[in-house]
């Protein structure tokens, strides 16, 4: 294997990181690392390395053993390649109630691969989570930035083929429903008319 | 039934665009300068008058919480943090806050920065929340845009700004003093108390850490009174409250209702019911993973408040309602959640790092059954042990939910050592 090249911001992600820097105080440059983390495993293709986490050290002025045990504390930095879709199940209570394992065996059936592993044409990564936080949309998974929420067995299975196809997914309920409204249409505001919420209306 | 025209969060789930102009459509920003003009006193004074507490979990009184902020700068300037690292399982509430009515959160950050005389204010997000991150910066610009945040704040004199800091993955986060830590760059590790963050917060200044939901609230209790606020709910247990109601209901949902409501009431009215019928439920975690567990002879009458929960030794926290019917392996349940604590416990205090491993390897034991009746009593001393003797309560909060398991249903894990013995046995 050849050495990589070596990293440096793009000119887009270097304005990004100042933005970031810019949020904090004066001095206070190293509040910027974990969104700098993040720039930078964007820019990678999905994870961080050694040489990514010294960079990063030397642009804020830290330590690189400081940017080391902030990129090794957060689960959402990844220190080897994950695929081009880094699909995740949440595993917490709410969704195994709802049938979580079901998901991951479905995950696991339709890839070929384990939680952990990333399939040989790099194309899906596959992990479990603790709780992402859309309960009432359980279960879920995360795939990317965005959620998959009132999954079936079959319908993960659809979105992970489509996926794979390089077709498009919708994020969000994949059943007819709102958001986090009851499944059938909300049980509040039925009497509301539209953008009328101010203070005395009766 | 709280009445439609009590509720705070109009867009709730998102049938309406979360953008400035419909926003201020449905009353966000209306009145925001003359709010400010009351000055601190009077906004403190009502935000207390108001009986608000704290929606995060602890139930802290949120306008005493205010007023702990130093009045006269020593140089150093304040800050307002809010928490909207929102991770505690069965809760899902700031989420909808943020990506559907984010102009509330923002209004008020603008309005309790004010009253503590904070400079800025920053909302630490959980960072899978990338949507919802989306939404606040995307509001926070309108916000900008039309003078209401920045030099003059709203036409106030004021000068304010609000930023958003992504987190990474860390539940402990979620703990006021880790959240600092993080949002300095640092590893989320709490910190000891004291000094508290009113005193020495975010780079060493004055700084108040507040839930999402308890800055949203602000200003329409401010713009409707005190009155109103606490004319809701029942005394020491004020207003309205999304609750997020998961698990084993027909209709899973979020929804703003008044504080007090019966559990079974709310479950029934908004979400559908329990699968298969009340009759069919098993328990029910009112108030996120943290919460002992209550069987259903108490979610018959209990009613969803600060004290109610807690005279059943339960809780409200976050008013995240986890249902389960009688279909669950409850043991299983709890197991899932040790589990979940031993993966967040952050590793600096040695009951809670230790702790949480040898109380889920247990626990997973008594699922199987593959255990000594002794080891019930060994392992509830064990949460004892772990319980008030750590630097945060990770450790208390994964200790209560085993103790709340054995409370209400030690007959059903004896019953399975028993059942695993007596196989072993044939």
């Amino acid at each position: 294997m050849n050495a990589p090249a070596k990293f440096a911001w793009t000119a887009e992600n270097e304005a990004a990181a100042q933005k970031h820097i810019a949020k904090y105080p004066e001095g206070k440059q190293q509040s910027a690392v974990m969104p700098l983390l993040d720039i930078a495993q964007r820019q990678n293709g999905g994870h961080v390395t050694q040489e990514i986490m010294e960079y990063i050290g030397k642009y804020l002025g830290m330590a690189p053993i400081r940017v080391q045990e902030v990129a090794s504390f957060y689960t959402m930095y990844n220190h080897k390649p994950v695929g081009t879709h880094h699909v995740q199940v949440c595993g917490t209570t709410p969704c195994w109630l709802r049938g979580a394992d079901d998901i991951m065996d479905a995950c696991v059936k339709r890839l070929g691969i384990k939680k952990g592993e990333t399939t040989a044409d790099g194309m899906f990564t596959l992990g479990e989570v603790e709780c992402a936080g859309a309960c009432v949309n359980g279960p879920m998974v995360s795939i990317g930035d965005d959620y998959f929420e009132d999954l079936t067995p079959e319908s993960v299975v659809a979105l992970l083929d489509k996926l794979a196809k390089g077709e498009a997914i919708k994020p969000g309920p994949q059943v007819d429903r709102q958001t986090s409204a009851p499944e059938g249409g909300p049980t509040t505001l039925l009497g509301k008319a539209k953008s009328d919420s101010k203070e005395g209306d009766a | 039934m709280l009445a439609d025209k009590d509720r705070i969060f109009t867009n709730l789930y998102g049938f309406e665009s979360p953008g400035i102009d419909a926003a201020m459509k449905r009353g966000d920003w209306d009145g925001t300068k003359d709010i400010i003009a009351k000055g601190q006193d009077w906004i403190i004074g009502e935000m207390k008058e108001s009986g608000l507490r704290g929606r995060g979990g602890a139930g802290f009184p949120t306008g005493l919480k205010w007023s702990f902020m130093p009045k006269e700068s020593d140089g150093r300037p304040s800050y307002l943090v809010v928490n909207a690292d929102e991770g505690e399982p069965g809760t899902c509430k700031d989420r909808d806050l943020m990506r559907h009515d984010p102009h509330k959160l923002i209004e008020g950050c603008l309005i309790a920065g004010f009253a503590m005389r904070a400079v800025a204010a920053y909302i630490y997000i959980r960072g899978e929340f990338y949507r919802e991150a989306e939404a606040l910066e995307q509001a926070i610009e309108e916000a900008r845009a039309k003078g209401f945040l920045g030099k003059d704040a709203c036409g106030s004199g004021y000068s304010f700004d609000v930023h958003v800091h992504r987190g990474a993955g860390a539940y402990i986060c979620g703990e006021e003093t880790a959240l600092i830590e993080s949002l300095e760059g640092k590893k989320g590790q709490p910190r000891l108390k004291p000094p508290f963050p009113a005193n020495v917060g975010v780079w060493g200044c004055p700084t108040t850490v507040n839930n999402v939901e308890s800055i949203a609230v602000a200003p329409t209790i401010l713009r409707r009174g005190a009155g109103w606020f606490s004319g809701l709910g029942r005394p020491n247990n004020t207003g309205t409250k999304v609750f997020s109601i998961s698990g084993h209901v027909n209709k899973p949902c979020n929804v703003e209702e008044e504080m007090g409501i019966p559990l079974k009431e709310l479950i029934e009215k908004h979400a559908g019911g329990v699968r298969g019928g009340w009759d069919n439920l098993l328990a029910v975690i009112p108030g996120g993973s943290s919460v002992p567990i209550l069987p259903k002879s108490i979610c018959d009458t209990v009613l969803m408040d600060f004290d109610s929960l807690r005279e059943h030794q339960s809780g409200l926290g976050t008013a995240a309602v986890i249902v389960m019917d009688k279909s669950t392996d409850v043991v299983k349940a709890i197991a899932r959640l040790s589990e979940f604590y031993k993966h967040e416990s952050c590793g600096q205090c040695t009951p809670c790092r230790e702790g949480t491993g040898w109380m889920w390897r247990v626990m997973e034991r008594l699922v199987t059954g593959e255990a000594e009746k002794s080891e019930i009593d060994t392992l509830l001393e064990v949460t004892k042990q772990i319980e008030g003797h750590t630097i945060c309560a990770l450790g208390d909060a994964a200790a209560w939910p085993i103790q709340g398991l054995m409370r209400h249903f030690r007959p059903e894990v004896e019953a399975r050592i028993e059942n695993y013995h007596a196989k072993a046995a044939e």
